[in-house]
């Protein structure tokens, strides 16, 4: 039971880690004249990276937007599940933190398509999607499945 | 001890600086003017020396689409130069302050044709290695929206209407206890109406004489 608990906690937590990493380093698209992401591009020249705003497009700031809801959602799935878990009867579905949780990896999956759709408008030039962009792509069913398992579950003793 | 101290501080001051000695320049990144308006592009930068008396700041233009770049302005030995020629002429206006770094224009009466690039370069000598920084000139008829209003707009409006499903989901919790509580009012009504109806259903029965044997 105890290792049960601790299984869907260390899931939980491992999505969120990827979802805080893929949105603060933001490595999505890295090329040969230097990466670009959520926030700013970076260019590596003879003097060092140099690094200037992202664009002022509205879809970029829509996968922003999103990226950060996923995040937010994810933790109050996590404080939720903690309070649910002390004040729930027994036989109780966790329905709230799987809906949260649930509702965080739909936001993840958006902000994915909507970067993939829109990206050749971002970058030009040969370039190839950097590591965040997969951690981003591997949060979405870490947080599907995690909340799923939310929904299924019942509260024992 | 004490002279070793001295000497290894003095050695770390005169080599520290040696790999930090690149300047930075610091400009925006884009600027949007509306057309006829006035545009100031600030340009700044750090440098770990003193600012000396022979720093000089340069601007340069590269139109969109072009790729030649032309000198606009150039502050030199204390005096700006500005453009007298080009397609700034009697538009540009040196309003920084070398003494603070600053190096700033102004370019009045915006048009169209003054979409582009616009390039600073500080030097600030002996330290004069550093990257000049570009800022992108937009002229608009409209103001367009500005970076990350529309994310802030997105996460306030899902978060406020998280906010809304709580506290409708509270006060419906709250409206139907307080009708639970009026049915039980009613209910003890209705206790005390049916009592004295059952009491005057029950008739006690009549009192008949018996008569006496």
């Amino acid at each position: 039971m105890l290792l049960l608990l601790l299984g869907i906690i260390f899931l939980h937590v491992a999505a969120l880690v990827l979802l805080f990493v893929s949105t603060i380093v933001s490595v999505w698209v890295s090329g040969d004249a230097g990466s670009s992401d959520l926030w700013r591009n970076c260019t590596t020249d003879s003097l060092g990276p140099d690094c200037n705003p992202a664009s002022t497009g509205e879809w970029i700031q829509a996968v922003q937007a999103v990226m950060i809801l996923s995040i937010i959602f994810s933790c109050l799935s996590l404080v939720l599940f903690f309070c649910q878990l002390f004040t729930l009867q027994k036989g109780g579905r966790f329905f709230l933190t799987g809906t949260f949780q649930i509702l965080a990896s739909l936001f993840v999956m958006s902000g994915t398509i909507i970067y993939t759709v829109m990206s050749p408008e971002w970058v030009n030039g040969n370039y190839s999607f950097g590591y965040s962009y997969i951690l981003a792509w591997v949060a979405f069913p870490l947080a599907l499945v995690s909340g799923l398992i939310y929904v299924i579950l019942r509260k024992r003793e | 001890m004490l002279t070793f101290l001295a000497l290894a501080s003095v050695l770390l001051l005169g080599i520290v600086p040696e790999r930090s000695q690149a300047i930075v320049i610091y400009t925006g990144w884009e600027r949007h003017g509306l057309v006829g308006s006035d545009i100031r592009l600030s340009c700044s930068f750090f440098s770990w020396r003193w600012t000396s008396e022979d720093v000089t700041f340069s601007w340069t233009y590269r139109p969109d689409g072009s790729r030649d770049s032309i000198s606009i302005f150039h502050y030199t030995g204390g005096v700006p130069y500005v453009d007298n020629k080009g397609p700034f002429r009697d538009r540009l206006e040196f309003v920084g302050n070398p003494g603070r770094r600053d190096g700033s224009i102004l370019i009045k009466n915006l048009d169209f044709s003054d979409n582009g690039t616009f390039t600073c370069d500080a030097k600030n000598p002996p330290d004069i290695v550093g990257r000049p920084s570009s800022v992108r000139v937009l002229v608009f008829e409209t103001v367009p929206i500005q970076a990350g209003v529309i994310t802030g707009a997105i996460i306030g409006v899902v978060l406020g209407l998280l906010v809304l499903i709580v506290v409708i989901y509270y006060l419906m919790r709250f409206l139907v206890a307080r009708r639970v509580f009026s049915l039980s009012v009613s209910k003890h009504g209705k206790k005390k109406k049916e009592g004295p109806q059952q009491r005057q259903l029950w008739t006690p029965p009549p009192l008949t004489c018996y008569p006496l044997p």
